[in-house]
């Protein structure tokens, strides 16, 4: 299947990505060729029964939600410390509504 | 005591013999590590400090006549998208290059518990995303039997390891193939174990339904050995289940393969092993190695599994999809992120984003996101994007979970006849680096015979069945500009088999039995 440059763009968005136009003209052979070959189910026949998306024998695998306490600053600093942006107890981000 | 090419059980009987202690032990692989690691990047961190802890706590355990286990003071090597507390963790990729954990994955708390020695974290394709090892963020790795060459992927820096003896036994992950195919490049052990059976708590995710942790040794007891430690349901993984108890099967001890039937997939070898694109040595050996458990009493018939010849392209339309939207947590925000990008204040001048209406905050995705990852991280979240996006859904995604069902139930029909499928477990031998970095549909075509596996969450082994010469060197090619040709070097030739859905201990008497009765796992890459 062929993609145009806006199809790629739009896909590129999608998944926030950036694709300079050197890029684009890279990826799109590329893209279309792999398009192309996995096309190929649209050959096979529906099976008959309804498929799932997981492989696991397991169904609505639960667990009651329980609180549980981490005491003081180990856990907050356990999640906050791998983040590059952190703002003391807060992580600070680039604004979303910011033009 | 020469400490070289030792298996996980002699280890564990030397360290019981007081043969060597584990900080002994753990010295000389590390010296290893350090003399070969800049020239095969098998590595991306070598944890000496830890490794040499750990030992040294083993070896007062041991001194305290407290029991040790199997794994207990053995040193291993894992695959850098297992999490490790406190231990950077990359996935092999930019994105994370800063990424520290702050929990093991339930593989190393388990392994922690038998006193393993981690020697440093393995270099792999980018988020397991690969069959060569070059997709890393950090550098290829090197095919220790000829270092021109890839030692397949992903898990390449930890087939690697094993096959140069710098660990005896390592951890991957196979989605598709990619602790088989390395296996079969690097002439070593590579188990995939029936999806759920191995905890993926702790394990980056690539495609959820397909992952599963492995391992990578010399002998299959060995990876045995490994299994029975890392196996087990994990309240953590909702996917993870108990096996069901096996019917024990009658026949003789574990190396007894008398009146096991063998199946062997016509799609994939041809009706009478004439199908293309398999090269000659590969198909020879492999065809020995089937007649030497024809010689041990195994009984061996073509199988058809009818959809096999769509399985890739199943794989290649449900695997993006589940990248597409396991890789959107990488954001730079809460983990990771590209370094230069955090610390450059680009973002906050509008006048330096290429759109100044678009919002900062997603300008900064699209910036880290396209920096942060490789070509082939990006032609899978596009590819899965677009099979995901509105009005692509059902023409991919959804059919392809048909011809997955499928699958599964031709799998399911073959083991009314036979006990375990037999196959090559790559077309080929490894080939060069470079050979097919642009053109990633022929890099996807060497994982033509073990996604099936993946897909239907069967259990399957790769294990070392001979050598063959590498095509290109056999027709005579001129030698490039500085190149030296080892002439005719032979490379390893893997045996792939497929049990039913946790029938491991199948697939370990089998290979027992091979390895009893053959020496291939036993040759060693020429020292460099």
């Amino acid at each position: 299947m062929s993609l145009n440059a806006e199809e790629i763009q739009h896909i590129a968005r999608l998944a926030r990505l950036k694709l300079s136009d050197a890029e684009l003209e890279r990826y799109r052979p590329q893209l279309e060729g792999i398009l192309d070959y996995v096309g190929q189910i649209q050959q096979v026949a529906d099976s008959a029964k309804t498929p799932s998306s997981s492989l696991s024998i397991n169904t609505n695998v639960t667990r009651t939600d329980e609180v549980t306490c981490i005491p003081g600053e180990t856990a907050r600093e356990k999640f906050l410390s791998p983040s590059a942006m952190r703002d003391g107890e807060f992580l600070k981000v680039p604004g979303v509504f910011e033009t | 005591m020469d400490l070289t090419n030792l298996t996980i059980g002699r280890i564990h009987e030397g360290l019981l013999h007081k043969d060597f202690s584990a900080q002994e032990l753990t010295k000389e692989y590390l010296e290893r590590i350090k003399n070969k690691n800049p020239s095969l990047n098998a590595f991306l961190a070598i944890t000496e400090k830890e490794a040499l802890a750990s030992a040294k706590e083993v070896d007062s355990q041991i001194a305290q006549g407290i029991p040790v286990n199997p794994l207990t003071g053995v040193p291993t090597a894992v695959k850098d998208v297992i999490i490790t507390k406190g231990i950077k963790t990359t996935a092999g990729s930019k994105m994370l290059e800063t990424y520290s954990p702050p929990y093991d994955a339930t593989v190393i708390e388990k392994l922690k518990e038998e006193g393993y020695v981690l020697l440093g974290k393995t270099n792999c394709d980018e988020f397991a995303m690969g069959g060569s090892n070059e997709n890393s963020g950090f550098g290829p790795v090197k095919n220790p039997w000829d270092q021109s060459r890839v030692p397949g992927g992903s898990s390449g820096g930890s087939a690697a390891a094993v096959a140069a003896d710098l660990a005896p036994y390592a951890l991957g992950s196979d989605t598709g193939g990619s602790i088989r195919q390395p296996a079969s490049f690097c002439g070593v052990v590579g188990l995939r174990c029936t999806y759920g059976s191995v905890s993926r708590y702790g394990l980056i995710a690539m495609a959820s339904s397909l992952d599963q942790i492995g391992v990578f040794s010399r002998t299959v007891e060995d990876a045995e050995t490994v299994f029975n430690v890392i196996k087990g349901h994990d309240p953590r993984d909702a996917t993870s289940i108990s096996p069901p108890p096996l019917k024990v099967r009658g026949g003789g001890g574990s190396y007894d393969v008398r009146g096991l039937k063998i199946g062997i997939p016509q799609e994939y070898v041809g009706s009478h092993w004439d199908a293309e694109g398999i090269e000659n040595g590969v198909k020879k050996r492999v065809q020995e190695a089937i007649a030497v458990l024809e010689k041990l009493g195994a009984e061996v018939k073509m199988i058809s599994l009818p959809h096999a010849p769509q399985a890739l392209a199943t794989y290649y339309v449900i695997v993006p999809s589940e990248v597409s939207s396991n890789l959107a947590r990488f954001d730079g925000i809460r983990f990771g992120g590209v370094k230069e990008i955090h610390t450059s204040a680009y973002f906050r001048d509008k006048a330096k984003r290429d759109d100044p209406r678009q919002s900062a905050l997603i300008e900064w995705y699209e910036q880290q996101r396209s920096h942060g990852f490789g070509p082939e991280s990006k032609r899978r979240i596009m590819i899965g994007t677009h099979a995901l996006s509105s009005g692509y859904y059902d023409a991919y995604y959804k059919k392809a979970h048909h011809v997955r069902l499928l699958l599964r139930e031709d799998f399911a029909k073959a083991y009314q006849d036979v006990d375990v499928i037999a196959c090559p477990t790559s077309p080929t031998v490894a080939f060069k680096i470079g050979a097919k970095a642009n053109d990633p549909l022929a890099m996807y075509l060497a994982d033509i015979f073990t996604v099936a596996v993946n897909l239907t969450g069967l259990p399957g082994i790769s294990l070392p069945c001979g050598f063959a010469p590498a095509p290109d060197d056999d027709t005579g090619s001129p030698l490039k500009k500085g190149e030296t040709r080892r002439g005719g070097v032979e490379l390893p030739v893997g045996l792939q088999l497929i049990g039913k859905h946790f029938d491991e201990p199948l697939l370990f008497r089998t290979g027992k039995a091979y390895q009893q009765a053959t020496d291939h796992h036993l040759k060693t890459p020429p020292l460099s």
